[in-house]
C-alpha cells in the first residue's frame, strides 16, 4: 500500500492540473471572441475589418507562430532524450520565432493607434485589441516564462521539475496556437470577407 | 509517444496546408461570402483536431482521460456562451425595429430558431 | 503620484464615519491584543505562511463570519430606511442607500458565501477523500490571500472613498465612466476580480484533489455525497469564472482606457455586458447552493443514522444540475427584450433544472424516513432549509414562466425568492455543516442549547423578513426602494420585515455567544474523533486531527467508508516512517500585499503603485518556480490511529 505519492504520480498532477487551467483560459477567450462577435459591426462609422487587416502580414504572423509550436515541440523530444544542448537551441528558437510575432502583432497596434484607430473609436475596435491583444500578453507571459526556464535548464539540466516545468510551458505554447488559429480565422479572415 | 518527431513534423505540415487553404480560399474570391466562411471555419476545426492530436498528444492519455473530458465539457461550455450569446444578442432585435411593417418582416422571417 | 486620491476621500458624514470608525476600531483592537498577548511570530508561523488546508479553511471561515457581520449590519440599515421611509426620507439618503444595496449584495455573494464554501472545501475534502493535503497546496494559500485582498479592498473603500452604487452586479451604463464617475466602482471591479482569480486557482486544485488523491479504494461511486457536490460546484467554477474575469476586464477598460465594449456610444452594447455577467452569474449561485446539498446530504445521513437513500439518483442530479447550469441564465434578464422563442428555451431549462433539485429533496427525506433521527442542531438546520428553500424554490418555478417574470421581475417577490435560495439553502447549509464538524476541528462540542436559539431565531426572523417581501412584491414593490408613497399601504408589511432582521441579528448574536461560551466551557466537553457516529473518514481521526490528517491513509471498499469499517470492527493499520509535508511560505501573503497595490493602485490612477504591485506578482511566481526546496520530511512515531468512539 502506497502512502506516498511516486515521482510519477505527482508530476501527473501538475500536468492534469495545468491542462485544465488551459480549458479555463479557453473559456475565458471564448468570452472575448463572443464580444467581439457581437460589435464587430458597430464601426462607429470609423473603419471595419476590411479596412485595417493586411492578410499577408497577418499569414506571416501565423507562420511565425506555427513554426514555433512546431520547435517547441522538437525541443520537447530533446528533453525527453535529456539532451540538454539540443533542448536549449529549440527553446531559443522558439522563443525568437515567438518574439518576431509579438514584434510584429505591436508594429500593427501601433500603426492603427497612430492613425487614429485605437480602442478609444469604436466597440469594434474595442472588441479588435481586446481579442488579440489578450492573446499577444499571454505570449508575452510565455515568453518570459521560456528565458526563466532556459536559465534553469542551463544551470540544472533536465532535471524532474526542470522537464515537467518544460513540458507545462509547451502545452501552454501549443494552446496559444490554438487559439491562434481561431485568431487568424475569425477575426482576420472572416473580417475582410465582404 | 510513438516516434514523437514524425508526429511533429506530419501536425506541422497539416497546420501550414490547412492555414494556406483557409488563406487561399478567402483572397481568391472564388466563392460567394456563406460558403468562404464556412470552408474556413471548417479548415480551423481540422486544424484544431489536427494540434491537439499531433501537438497536445490528446490521444494518448491512458485512462481515466480527464484531459478529454475537461476539454469535451469546455468545448460544450465555448459553444453554449459563443452560440448562445450571438442568438440571443441577435434576437433583441426582435423589440427594436422601428416600423411596424419592417417589424412585421422581421418577425416572418424569425419564426422557429 | 497619488492618482485622484486625495483627503476627500475620507469620510465626512455621520454614518461613514460611524462605519470607518467601527471598522478601524475592530482592526486596531486585534492587532493589540495581538501586540498584548505578544502574538505576532505565531500567527505569522502557525497561520499566514500555514500552507495547512485546515489553518487555511478556518482563515475563509473568519474572513466569512466579518463579512456576515457587515452584511447583515447593511441588511439591518436597509430595513429600518425602507421601514421608517413612508412619505419620509428616514435616515439614509439614497446615495448611501445605493452604496449599502450594493456592498450588501457583493459582499454577501464573493465574501460570506463564497468563503463558508472555500472555508468547508478545505477544511472537509481532504479529510473526506482520505488524503493529507491538497493537489497544489501553496498555489490554495496564494487562493486564500487573493480572497483576503479583495476583502481588503471593500472594507477599504468604507474608509477611503467610497463604494459602488450600481448594484452588485454593476450593470453598464450606471456603472460607466460617464454615471459613475467615482472610485466606487473600480474598488468593485478589482476586489471581485482579484478575489476571482483566487476563486478559479482553488477551483482548478480541488478538482485535481478529488480525482487524483482519493484513497485507494474509493471510487468515484464510492465518494461521499459531499464530494459530488463540491466537483459539480468545482467544475461550475473553473468553467463559469473565467467568464467573470473577461467581463469584468471589458468594463475595467471602458473606464480606465476609454474602450466602448458596454457604452451607450461608439457602438457599445450595454444589454452584452449583461448577457455575459448572468452566464457567469448563474452558475454562480449553483456553484454556491450544491455544496449545500452536500452538507445536507452528510449531515440527513448522519443523524438519521441510515445511509443516504438514492445515492445513484443523487449522483446523476448533481451532474445534471452542473451541465443545466449553463443553459439557463437568460431568464434573469426575460424582460431585456428577446423574442418569445429565446425566452421560452430558457424558461423551459429553468423549469427542467428544478427536476433534479426535487429529486434530492426526495431522497433526503426518504433518508429520514424509517431511520433513528436525532435532531441535533445540524439536523434542525436541515429542517428549516426544507421548508423554506421548498417554498422559495416553487417561487423560482413560477418565475420561470416568462410571462409571468415580466411581472414581478425586479420585484421584492424576486428578492424574497433568491434571498430564500441563499439564506435557507446556501447559509443554512453551511451552519449545518460548521455545527457538524466543528468538533472534528477543535475537539470540543458548541453547546447544544444556544445552538437551538441560534436556529430559532435565525428560521422565525428569516420567515418574518421575507414573507412580506413576497407580498410586497405582488403588491408592486420593486427592489432597490429608498422610500415610497404613503399611498402605497407598504408600511406596515416593511416593519414586520424589520423585526425580522431584527430577530436574525438576535440568531447572529446567539452563534457568537454559543462560540464563545463553547470555547470558555471546552474543557467540559471534549470528544474523541467520533462524537456523532459518523459515517465518513474524517471521523477516523482524533480531534482535532493531527497535521498531516491521516497516520495510515484508509483502504476502502464500500461507501460509508467509516460505517462500514464499524461495522466489521476493521482494525487501521499502525504507520510508522516519515512522510512529505509542504514546507510554511510567506509568498502567499506577499503575493497578496502586491496584489493589493494592483487593486488600489488602478482605483485610484496611481499607475505606478499598480506597475510595481503587478512586477512583485511576477517576481514572487519566478521565485516560487525557481525553488525546488519546497518540502520537507516529517517522521510519524504514532502506533495506531485514533478509532471512533461511541
Amino acid at each position: 500500500m502506497q502512502v506516498e505519492q511516486t515521482l510519477e504520480a505527482r508530476n501527473e498532477k501538475t500536468l492534469v492540473g495545468f491542462w485544465i487551467y488551459l480549458m479555463t483560459d479557453v473559456v475565458l477567450f471564448a468570452t472575448l471572441f463572443a464580444t467581439y462577435m457581437v460589435l464587430r459591426n458597430s464601426t462607429n462609422g470609423g473603419p471595419s475589418g476590411s479596412d485595417i487587416f493586411n492578410l499577408q502580414f497577418v499569414l506571416v504572423e501565423t507562420m511565425l507562430l506555427l513554426t514555433s509550436s512546431f520547435t517547441a515541440g522538437l525541443m520537447i523530444i530533446a528533453v525527453r532524450k535529456s539532451d540538454v544542448t539540443q533542448a536549449a537551441w529549440w527553446l531559443i528558437i522558439t522563443f525568437i520565432l515567438g518574439a518576431s510575432f509579438l514584434g510584429l502583432e505591436l508594429q500593427e497596434f501601433t500603426k492603427l493607434a497612430s492613425e487614429g484607430n485605437s480602442w478609444q473609436h469604436s466597440a469594434f475596435l474595442s472588441g479588435f485589441f481586446t481579442l488579440v491583444g489578450t492573446h499577444g500578453l499571454h505570449i508575452f507571459f510565455g515568453l518570459l516564462w521560456s528565458v526563466v526556464l532556459f536559465v534553469q535548464l542551463i544551470k540544472q539540466g533536465v532535471t524532474n521539475n526542470v522537464s515537467r516545468r518544460l513540458s507545462l510551458f509547451s502545452m501552454f505554447w501549443h494552446f496559444l496556437d490554438v487559439i491562434w488559429i481561431f485568431i487568424f480565422t475569425i477575426v482576420y479572415l472572416m473580417g475582410v470577407i465582404v | 509517444m510513438k516516434k514523437p518527431l514524425a508526429t511533429y513534423v506530419i501536425g506541422f505540415i497539416l497546420s501550414i496546408f490547412l492555414t494556406l487553404l483557409a488563406y487561399g480560399t478567402v483572397t481568391s474570391h472564388s466563392f460567394t461570402a456563406s460558403i468562404t466562411i464556412g470552408l474556413i471555419v471548417f479548415f480551423a476545426v481540422v486544424q484544431l483536431f489536427v494540434q491537439l492530436t499531433f501537438f497536445l498528444h490528446l490521444g494518448a492519455e491512458s485512462r481515466p482521460r480527464w484531459r478529454l473530458v475537461t476539454l469535451g465539457f469546455g468545448v460544450l461550455v465555448v459553444a453554449i456562451v459563443v452560440f448562445g450569446s450571438l442568438w440571443i444578442m441577435n434576437n433583441l432585435n426582435y423589440n427594436m425595429m422601428h416600423s411596424p411593417d419592417k417589424m412585421q418582416q422581421y418577425i416572418n422571417k424569425q419564426a422557429g430558431f | 503620484m497619488f492618482g485622484r486620491l486625495s483627503l476627500d476621500a475620507l469620510p465626512h458624514d455621520l454614518i461613514t464615519i460611524g462605519g470607518a470608525v467601527t471598522m478601524l476600531g475592530g482592526a486596531l483592537l486585534v492587532i493589540a491584543a495581538l501586540t498584548f498577548f505578544k502574538k505576532w511570530k505565531w500567527l505569522f508561523k502557525e497561520w499566514l505562511t500555514s500552507l495547512d488546508p485546515k489553518k487555511i479553511g478556518v482563515m475563509y471561515l473568519i474572513i466569512a463570519g466579518i463579512m456576515l457581520l457587515r452584511g447583515v449590519g447593511d441588511a439591518l440599515l436597509m430595513r429600518t430606511q425602507q421601514a421608517l421611509a413612508s412619505d419620509a426620507s428616514g435616515i439614509l439618503n439614497s446615495d448611501h442607500f445605493q452604496q449599502i444595496f450594493s456592498a450588501h449584495g457583493t459582499i454577501m455573494i464573493f465574501f460570506v458565501a463564497m468563503g463558508l464554501i472555500f472555508g468547508l472545501f478545505n477544511l472537509i475534502v481532504p479529510m473526506q477523500i482520505g488524503s493529507r493535503d491538497v493537489a497544489f497546496p501553496f498555489l490554495n494559500s496564494v487562493s486564500f490571500w487573493l480572497f483576503a485582498v479583495g476583502f481588503g479592498l471593500v472594507n477599504l473603500s468604507l474608509m477611503i472613498g467610497e463604494f459602488s452604487a450600481a448594484g452588485w452586479l454593476a450593470y453598464p451604463p450606471l456603472s460607466e465612466l460617464q454615471y459613475s464617475p467615482g472610485v466606487g466602482v473600480d474598488y468593485w471591479i478589482w476586489s471581485l476580480q482579484i478575489a476571482g482569480v483566487g476563486s478559479l486557482l482553488s477551483g482548478i486544485n480541488f478538482f485535481v484533489t478529488i480525482l487524483k488523491m482519493r484513497a485507494p479504494g474509493m471510487s468515484l461511486m464510492k465518494m461521499p455525497i459531499f464530494i459530488w457536490s463540491v466537483l459539480g460546484s468545482l467544475v461550475l467554477i473553473m468553467f463559469a469564472f473565467p467568464i467573470l474575469t473577461a467581463t469584468l476586464s471589458m468594463l475595467s477598460l471602458d473606464r480606465l482606457v476609454g474602450a466602448h465594449f458596454f457604452t451607450t456610444n461608439a457602438g457599445g452594447n450595454a444589454m452584452m455586458y449583461i448577457n455575459l455577467i448572468w452566464a457567469w452569474g448563474h452558475p454562480e449561485v449553483y456553484i454556491l447552493i450544491l455544496p449545500a446539498f452536500g452538507i445536507f446530504s452528510e449531515v440527513v445521513a448522519t443523524f438519521s443514522r441510515k445511509r443516504l437513500f438514492g445515492y445513484t439518483s443523487m449522483v446523476w442530479a448533481i451532474v445534471a444540475i452542473t451541465f443545466l447550469s449553463f443553459t439557463v441564465w437568460l431568464h434573469h434578464f426575460f424582460t431585456m427584450g428577446a423574442g418569445a422563442n429565446v425566452n421560452a428555451f430558457f424558461g423551459i431549462m429553468t423549469m427542467v433544472i428544478a427536476i433534479p433539485t426535487g429529486v434530492k429533496v426526495f431522497n433526503w427525506l426518504f433518508t429520514m424516513y424509517r431511520g433513528r433521527v436525532k435532531f441535533a442542531t445540524p439536523m434542525l438546520w436541515f429542517m428549516g432549509f426544507i421548508v423554506t428553500f421548498t417554498l422559495g424554490g416553487l417561487a423560482g418555478v413560477l418565475m420561470s414562466v416568462p410571462a409571468i417574470d415580466f411581472q414581478v421581475h425586479n420585484s421584492l417577490f424576486l428578492v424574497a425568492h433568491f434571498h430564500t435560495m441563499i439564506i435557507g439553502g446556501v447559509v443554512f447549509g453551511c451552519f449545518a455543516g460548521f455545527t457538524y464538524w466543528f468538533p472534528k476541528f477543535t475537539g470540543f462540542t458548541l453547546n447544544e442549547r444556544l445552538g437551538r436559539y441560534a436556529f430559532w431565531s435565525w428560521l422565525i426572523g428569516f420567515l418574518l423578513a421575507f414573507t412580506p417581501l413576497y407580498i410586497l412584491g405582488f403588491m408592486g414593490a420593486t427592489r432597490r426602494l429608498d422610500h415610497y408613497d404613503a399611498s402605497m399601504g407598504w408600511q406596515g408589511l416593511f416593519i414586520v420585515a424589520g423585526v425580522g432582521v431584527l430577530l436574525i441579528g438576535l440568531g447572529v448574536f446567539f452563534q457568537l455567544l454559543q462560540l464563545g461560551y463553547s470555547i470558555w466551557k471546552r474543557n467540559e466537553n471534549r470528544v474523541q474523533g467520533d462524537p456523532w457516529n459518523g459515517r465518513t473518514l474524517e471521523w477516523t481521526t482524533s480531534s482535532p486531527p493531527p497535521e498531516y490528517n491521516f497516520a495510515t491513509i484508509p483502504e476502502v471498499s464500500e461507501r460509508d467508508a467509516f460505517w462500514m469499517m464499524k461495522q466489521t470492527k476493521h482494525k487501521i493499520k499502525p504507520f510508522k516512517g516519515t512522510i512529505t509535508v509542504p514546507k510554511n511560505s510567506p509568498l502567499g501573503l506577499i503575493i497578496a500585499i502586491f496584489a493589493f497595490m494592483v487593486g488600489f493602485g488602478l482605483v485610484w490612477h496611481m499607475f505606478w503603485m499598480a506597475g510595481v504591485g503587478f512586477i512583485g506578482i511576477l517576481v514572487c511566481i519566478i521565485v516560487r518556480i525557481s525553488s525546488d526546496e519546497t518540502e520537507h520530511q516529517v517522521s510519524i512515531n504514532e502506533l495506531a490511529v485514533e478509532k471512533g468512539s461511541n
